[in-house]
């Protein structure tokens, strides 16, 4: 109780010597990082709407990037508890590509020829999936026993992996292209019918919203229970606004996207509905696969956050020894943390395969560099022990952006790379001097 | 008096014979010890005297080649750090072994998370406990919200001790406790080792000061070369003594000889 109290006069005291920026940040208690990202991302859109002649900021440009940055934001979250743990997963491109024959090969050829199911039948994605999903649980089992207790370093087992994967991948079909996949399995690439359409997308956002309330409300009355100081009304009351008009925002600009004036007319005359004068707007709404990342997103951060593993993994990240000496099972965590990335590669790999519609061997060619970009622009430092799983999300989305962008300025493909890495270069010593003025 | 009587009961830690080579160097050769409640035991000697070594094995970091450990007179099985707190054995590393990169509250805890109902972690619950505790040591401190890495020396070392007595240790091993602290600091640690002491805790102190520990100590015990030289009972050596005793290896009369003790041919 005193210790409260004189914590409270103590800040007051050091408040009334920041300046008005710096007591915002203090009563709100936010990152300076997470805003400087916040804010390059919305620069990075408006230089690329005002360059493309205002083609980037349109319902259907921001629904297509949210479509195309769900599988990279997906494994950058697993990619955040590996390198928080100093780790590296250089295979992830190739587990996906391997990962993504396997379950194409499952639905469109074993299940239907060996096991007898017949075309479209809804088992078939739920087995494919689960099938996949256990693979890659498997190899990053595999990989996670070699570098925790066999104790090869993980760059040299996940370069090796990068090899083996890609050549598994091949060897799956003597790499055939497997085509097309199963209809239900496809949803999951996004597409007119992989979304939720215009009123589950605002039941999500409503659902979204009140989720933000109730975990205000829930932290304040944690800390009233002990007395300590709590954030002001106005500061809570501010980022619960900001967090909700952002959720709500973002599902307008999916509902603002309609579905292709083809796709309307062939599913009006399907249901033998008269489209009316001008077209029948039907909105697209949140894609699957976003939701799916969304998901990921929120459980990945919910076991980071609030679960003894997530603990775990932070500690041995910022002193392996110490966190020994403490009697952490560090080689156990170190394996988990594996398998939960060959499980996040699986589910991506289901989207990648989902969206194109076909399995290939070269599926997720070069995705565990952007992964790992994503990861380290999100704020993960390499040296271990620093992260968090809505940063590399945000780094996926910002790299997608400029990918993205770059396409619609009718960049070369050469000079999109260059940009690229020269902005993972530059966003890494952006960060490097951030941290030393802290 | 109080001395005889506890040296009649059954002893808190009882390492008898205790050897761990390390490719080939025996870094303890040999080695018994025994510790009693309430009782202060220094662990002196050069540097690679095999002192951080010992206790390392009794903390569960090491595993040794050979040699028991007895508990309140039953033999104790510790192959890691995990077991060794079963026994209520904590340690104070000399390195601090703290998670540089979280706050004071997740150290205390680390590996002993509270969880709340719902088996997720209580941090609000764990911060209530480490004010506690920190106000108790060091009521000034008020830095819980920062990673430990941002702290000055005492206050790591604050968070070290606090972790170390938080969890009702009834065996505090600290190693080199005082090494980066000021002198008030240091006259901080020495009265909570007085207070702990008194709670009937037993304690391990491996230090260089040998001021600091006749201070503080009950007894000395002196290795060189991974070897015992002597245990003594500090009323009953000088410091001029146990110099001779950590340099030469010189066992004086008053001390108990132990196998590294100098063979004077007579």
């Amino acid at each position: 109780m005193s210790d409260a109290t004189s914590a409270t006069t103590a800040d007051r005291a050091r408040e009334a010597e920041l300046g008005p920026l710096a007591r915002f940040l203090k009563a709100t208690e936010l990152d300076i990082r997470m805003l400087g990202m916040l804010g390059a991302l919305v620069l990075i859109w408006t230089v690329l709407h005002f360059l493309s002649g205002g083609l980037f900021l349109t319902p259907r440009n921001l629904w297509n990037l949210s479509v195309q940055t769900s599988s990279v934001a997906i494994m950058a979250t697993g990619m955040v508890l590996v390198i928080v743990l100093r780790n590296i997963d250089l295979s992830v491109g190739s587990m996906e590509g391997f990962v993504g024959m396997v379950m194409g090969v499952l639905q469109a050829q074993i299940l239907i020829r060996v096991f007898g199911f017949s075309l479209g039948e809804p088992w078939i994605w739920v087995i494919a999936l689960g099938c996949g999903i256990l693979t890659g649980l498997i190899i990053g089992a595999l990989h996670g026993f070699i570098i925790a207790y066999l104790e090869v370093p993980a760059f040299i087992v996940t370069l090796g992996g990068l090899l083996i994967w890609r050549g598994a991948a091949w060897w799956v079909t003597s790499g055939q292209t497997v085509a097309p996949l199963d209809a239900t399995f496809q949803l999951m690439g996004g597409g007119p019918m992989g979304s939720i359409g215009a009123g589950w997308s605002w039941a999500v956002a409503v659902a979204g919203c009140l989720g933000v309330a109730f975990l205000m409300l829930n932290g304040r009355s944690q800390r009233k229970r002990f007395r300590f100081p709590l954030r002001p009304v106005w500061a809570e009351v501010l980022l619960g606004g900001v967090a909700c008009a952002a959720i709500l925002g973002a599902v307008w600009v999916a509902n603002s996207y309609p579905w292709p004036v083809g796709i309307v007319r062939r599913y009006a005359e399907a249901r033998g509905v008269e489209v009316p004068e001008g077209g029948l707007f039907i909105a697209h709404g949140i894609a699957i696969p976003v939701l799916m990342a969304v998901a990921v997103g929120i459980v990945m951060t919910f076991v980071t956050n609030r679960t003894r593993f997530g603990r775990y993994v932070f500690a041995i990240g910022g002193n392996p020894e110490a966190a020994n000496l403490a009697g952490i099972n560090t080689r156990w965590v170190t394996m988990k943390v594996f398998m939960i990335m060959g499980v996040l590669v699986a589910i991506s790999a289901a989207i990648s395969s989902a969206r194109l519609n076909a399995a290939t061997n070269a599926l997720g060619t070069l995705d565990e560099l952007l992964v790992i970009a994503a990861a380290v622009i999100g704020g993960t430092s390499l040296a271990g022990g620093a992260g968090t799983i809505i940063g590399a999300m945000l780094g996926a989305l910002l790299m997608q952006s400029l990918q993205s962008g770059m396409v619609l300025l009718g960049i070369d493909s050469p000079l999109q790379n260059i940009v690229v890495g020269a902005v993972l270069v530059i966003a890494v010593w952006l960060d490097t001097v951030y941290r030393k003025r802290v | 008096m109080a001395e005889a009587a506890s040296r009649s009961s059954v002893p808190l830690i009882d390492m008898r014979n205790i050897s761990i080579a390390f490719g080939g160097i025996r870094a303890v050769d040999d080695a018994s010890v025994d510790l009693h409640a309430g009782e202060v035991l220094a662990l002196l000697g050069h540097n690679g005297a095999g002192k951080s070594t010992l206790i390392k094995i009794l903390s569960g970091a090491y595993k040794r080649d050979a040699g028991q450990i007895f508990v309140n007179g039953e033999e104790a099985v510790i192959n890691n750090p995990r077991d060794a707190k079963k026994y209520g054995i904590e340690t104070i590393y000399q390195t601090l072994a703290l998670a540089d990169n979280v706050d004071a509250a997740a150290n205390l805890f680390l590996g002993r998370e509270l969880m709340t109902r719902w088996n997720t972690l209580d941090d609000v619950a764990m911060e209530a406990e480490a004010r506690k505790v920190m106000g108790r040591l060091n009521p000034r401190f008020q830095r819980f919200k920062e990673p430990v890495i941002k702290l000055s020396g005492g206050q790591r070392q604050s968070v070290a001790i606090a972790r170390a007595i938080l969890f009702n240790a009834r065996i505090l091993i600290m190693d080199e406790p005082t090494a980066a602290l000021g002198p008030q600091e240091t006259a901080q640690v020495g009265e909570l080792v007085r207070q702990l002491k008194a709670d009937g805790i037993g304690i391990f102190l491996i230090s260089h000061d040998i001021h600091d520990v006749f201070e503080l100590a009950d007894r000395v015990c002196v290795m060189k070369n991974g070897q015992v030289v002597g245990t003594a009972s500090t009323q009953d050596v000088t410091q001029d003594e146990v110099l001779g005793m950590i340099i030469l290896g010189k066992c004086p009369p008053g001390a108990i000889p132990g196998p590294g003790a100098l063979k004077i041919a007579a």
